[in-house]
């Protein structure tokens, strides 16, 4: 029994379901078996965003299990921590694009926001490896395209080769930003 | 890859990992349905998305969006006795808005045929409750379909659609959340070829349509006959099948259907369990010889159901009736009745009983960080309506919520519309809140979609009995919430209505409106409309700047968003702008100094009011 876990999260807004859906239609392409999810409603407001995709025969059911994922997407990194705390499978990897949104109980002083230690050391503490990605980027719908591009250039997902992951970013990316998102997309490969 | 304008209308049959809600418009398509009707409800928006996709002329439905779900039933049913195959989709408390005329389809012919899709919440990811619609198909005699993934999306939406015609009845296809937004890959087929036929076929005497007195009950012998029909085909139809697992020794089994079936044989195939399941597709009649045969064939049978004890109890009541030996078990306790079945929770609760067969779950014990709440948009005009009215309440003051976004008012920093039951319930519950009540202030929220789409008797009544409240209709002209669908008189539906004129025109004595950012004047209305003895509405209108920025940028405008600044020089650090004003743009340090995030901040600029110290101004 085997499949291929991604967790991928993030605050309502930033593209989550974007990004997922560009990983889930990428694993289609190069002839994985995929099921994958979007969870949303309420959250879309500037809440806990989840999508999850799953790849291999196995995997019946949409949802990644807690302590399910063989790989945990993070776009905002408050989101990383609590993505890998609940989802990262001993021997997991995490990659987030490392922006900070505070919830409101943060900017009440009523809880601490995470550093990137932070986070490297509780994703370490689960067993994992934590890595942030950070790109110069004009509009912060494109950090999306960064994170793929880190993930294609480390061959994150099995079975799942740069070029098909470019070839669907060209077509869901909006011509308009075309150019702009492949180069933020290529330039992700070197940490 | 396949743009969604092609779905709905690409002539040929192609495949296509797509949701839930998408293969279900393509199927609409295949099937021939030629009025598909809606009220905007997580988790359906999406089915919509796709059947408006293409330009109207490109496709051979219509599609309409209606003010509430109880109009939108009513309207695919015109069409269903009309002849015209017919679908309507909601969310599952919908359902309790359409009930009304839902309950009547079965004593009717519906030429057309009529499939009543439900989004049902399990877990209520987007609901006030995770009611289980499966009691509503005994109450009113409607067969259910349950998929379990889009591939069942597809194939059972083509099988209701067309059963219903042949029945000249109605069909429940209850779809749940993570059916809807689950994406696998799917074989579509081609469309039908014929064009529609939109010949007006109503004839009063395939009825009688009208259910009055002595007429209701040859209606109903006819409805019960019609599920006499389908308990015949529920024993036959390829939907309803056994997986067989189970090896020698003693025989074990699991009843389930739609999403929690498959976590079920996900969890037999996980743990290498030696267990048959039965999956039913159609589940409600329930297939009684086939589940007979089942528990005959097994020793022990597991009814994992998520939920209610629906199936569990007919499974029961069956047993008994034929005398059967079979051992059955089901869900222990009320925590198991609560919230989505998962592949871990079926083995969790399969190991209660078979040990041996499925592992124990084990425990995660893992530190969260702080939590995220769900929020208001930077620019939101219900903030600075909050905002503003919060300081201007008398303490005391009872604050009623309605649906919407608004409805996250409720949340710290400003707690406000603080009881909550259904859409459109805000003015007549703080009516009955002020019944005898001259100590306490009541204020009600209404959003203007929920207003049209439930609020108006409430106004009506409240006009007309002059109850002692304050209505604060909050406009952002859309429905936000669910994804901006229009609503009716917003300019995109219909002539604009003029909210002022239609409240005056029911008898608003009491009415004062300004912009949502303008907070002193909306202070001011409140204290007068507070003061005013009797009803008393108060508009703050402000676009809804999710949709505002969104439109701006899809028009291409190249406008450069001038983002506020805080003055360190000037700051004061009271933290009214992070912490009581609460836009998440605003970022508070650890030092103790607050910024401004520009990657959040959309220049709306109606926090700079709000800073004590002035501190806050437009960037350069």
């Amino acid at each position: 029994m085997s499949s291929f876990n991604v967790y991928i999260c993030g605050v309502g807004g930033q593209g989550v379901g974007l990004l997922a859906a560009a990983l889930a239609q990428a694993a289609d392409r190069a002839g994985l078996k995929v099921i994958s999810c979007d969870t949303h409603g309420l959250a879309q407001r500037g809440g806990v965003v989840s999508s999850h995709v799953r790849m291999g025969e196995d995997a019946l059911t949409p949802l990644v299990p807690e302590g399910g994922a063989d790989l945990v997407l993070a776009l905002e990194r408050l989101e990383a921590l609590r993505g890998a705390a609940q989802y990262l499978k001993k021997g997991g990897k995490v990659f987030y694009y490392d922006t900070a949104y505070q919830p409101v109980s943060v900017r009440r002083a009523e809880a601490a926001y995470p550093s990137v230690e932070d986070v490297e050391k509780a994703v370490k503490e689960l067993g994992g490896t934590a890595a942030p990605v950070r790109a110069a980027v004009r509009d912060p719908r494109m950090q999306n395209a960064a994170l793929l591009g880190r993930l294609a250039a480390e061959g994150a997902v099995p079975g799942l080769a740069a070029g098909v992951m470019e070839e669907i970013l060209r077509e869901i990316a909006p011509a308009a930003s075309l150019e702009e998102n492949l180069a933020i997309f290529r330039a992700a490969a070197k940490p | 890859m396949l743009s969604l304008s092609e779905l709905t209308v690409k002539k040929e049959g192609f495949s296509a990992l797509v949701m839930g809600n998408h293969a279900l418009a393509r199927a609409m398509a295949e099937a021939g349905t030629m009025v598909i009707t809606s009220y905007p409800g997580s988790p359906t928006p999406e089915i919509a998305e796709a059947l408006q996709a293409p330009p109207e002329a490109a496709r051979a439905y219509r599609f309409e969006f209606a003010v509430n779900e109880k109009v939108a039933l009513e309207i695919a049913a015109g069409a269903a006795v009309n002849g015209h195959p017919a679908a309507v989709f909601f969310k599952s408390v919908g359902l309790n808005v359409a009930a009304d005329s839902l309950i009547q389809l079965p004593l009717m012919e519906l030429a057309g045929g009529l499939v009543v899709i439900l989004g049902d919440d399990p877990g209520a990811n987007s609901s006030q409750n995770e009611q289980d619609n499966r009691w509503f198909a005994r109450m009113g005699y409607f067969p259910v379909f349950e998929p379990a993934s889009p591939a069942e999306v597809y194939v059972m939406y083509k099988e209701a659609a067309a059963r219903a015609r042949e029945l000249r009845a109605p069909v429940l296809l209850r779809l749940t959340t993570h059916v809807c937004h689950a994406r696998e890959k799917v074989n579509f087929g081609p469309l039908p070829t014929a064009a529609p036929d939109w010949t007006p076929r109503f004839d009063a005497k395939a009825g009688p349509y009208v259910p009055i007195t002595s007429a209701v009950f040859p209606l109903k012998k006819r409805a019960l006959e019609k599920l006499d029909r389908w308990a015949a085909y529920v024993e036959k139809t390829p939907l309803n099948a056994v997986h067989n697992a189970a090896a020698g020794g003693r025989r074990l089994g699991a009843i389930s259907a739609g999403l929690p079936a498959l976590c079920l044989l996900e969890a037999v195939r996980t743990a290498g369990a030696q267990v048959d399941v039965l999956k039913l597709g159609l589940s409600y009649p329930l297939p009684a010889g086939l589940i007979t045969e089942f528990l005959r064939s097994h020793d022990e049978v597991y009814v994992l159901e998520e939920l209610d004890r629906v199936m569990e109890t007919e499974v029961k009541a069956l047993a008994y009736d034929r005398g059967l030996a079979c051992r059955l078990h089901a869900r222990r306790d009320h925590h198991e009745l609560m919230g989505e079945t998962s592949p871990e929770r079926a083995r969790a609760a399969l190991n209660e009983v078979w040990p041996e067969q499925f592992p124990a779950p084990v425990k995660r014990a893992a530190v969260l960080p702080a939590a995220r709440l769900p929020q208001m948009c930077p620019g939101c005009g219900h903030r600075s309506a909050f905002h503003a009215i919060k300081a201007a309440l008398p303490p005391g003051a009872i604050t009623v919520g309605d649906i919407g976004c608004h409805s996250l008012g409720f949340l710290p920093p400003y707690n406000m519309g603080e009881i909550l039951l259904s859409m459109g319930h805000s003015v007549s519950t703080a009516a009955g809140l002020a019944l005898g009540n001259a100590a306490r202030k009541v204020v009600a929220f209404v959003g203007d979609s929920t207003f049209f789409h439930a609020g108006l008797p409430g106004v009506v009544n409240a006009a007309a009995r002059d109850s002692d409240i304050t209505l604060v209709l909050l406009d952002n002209g859309t429905t936000a919430m669910t994804g901006h669908q229009p609503r009716p008189g917003n300019g995109e539906l219909g002539e604009r209505l003029s909210l002022p004129e239609v409240l005056k025109s029911l008898g608003v004595k009491f009415l004062r409106e300004c912009d949502a950012y303008e907070q002193g004047k909306l202070a001011g209305f409140m204290k007068e409309a507070m003061e005013h003895k009797g009803f008393a509405v108060v508009i703050a209108r402000h676009p809804c700047m999710l949709k505002f920025m969104r439109d701006r940028r899809h028009a291409g405008a190249a406008v450069k968003t001038q983002h506020v600044e805080v003055d360190q020089g000037k700051c004061a650090r009271h933290y009214t702008c992070a912490a009581d004003f609460a836009c998440p743009s605003f970022i508070r340090h650890p030092d103790g100094s607050v910024t401004v995030n520009p990657e959040l901040c959309i220049g709306d600029g109606s926090c700079i009011q709000t800073c004590p110290a002035k501190a806050i101004g437009r960037g350069k």
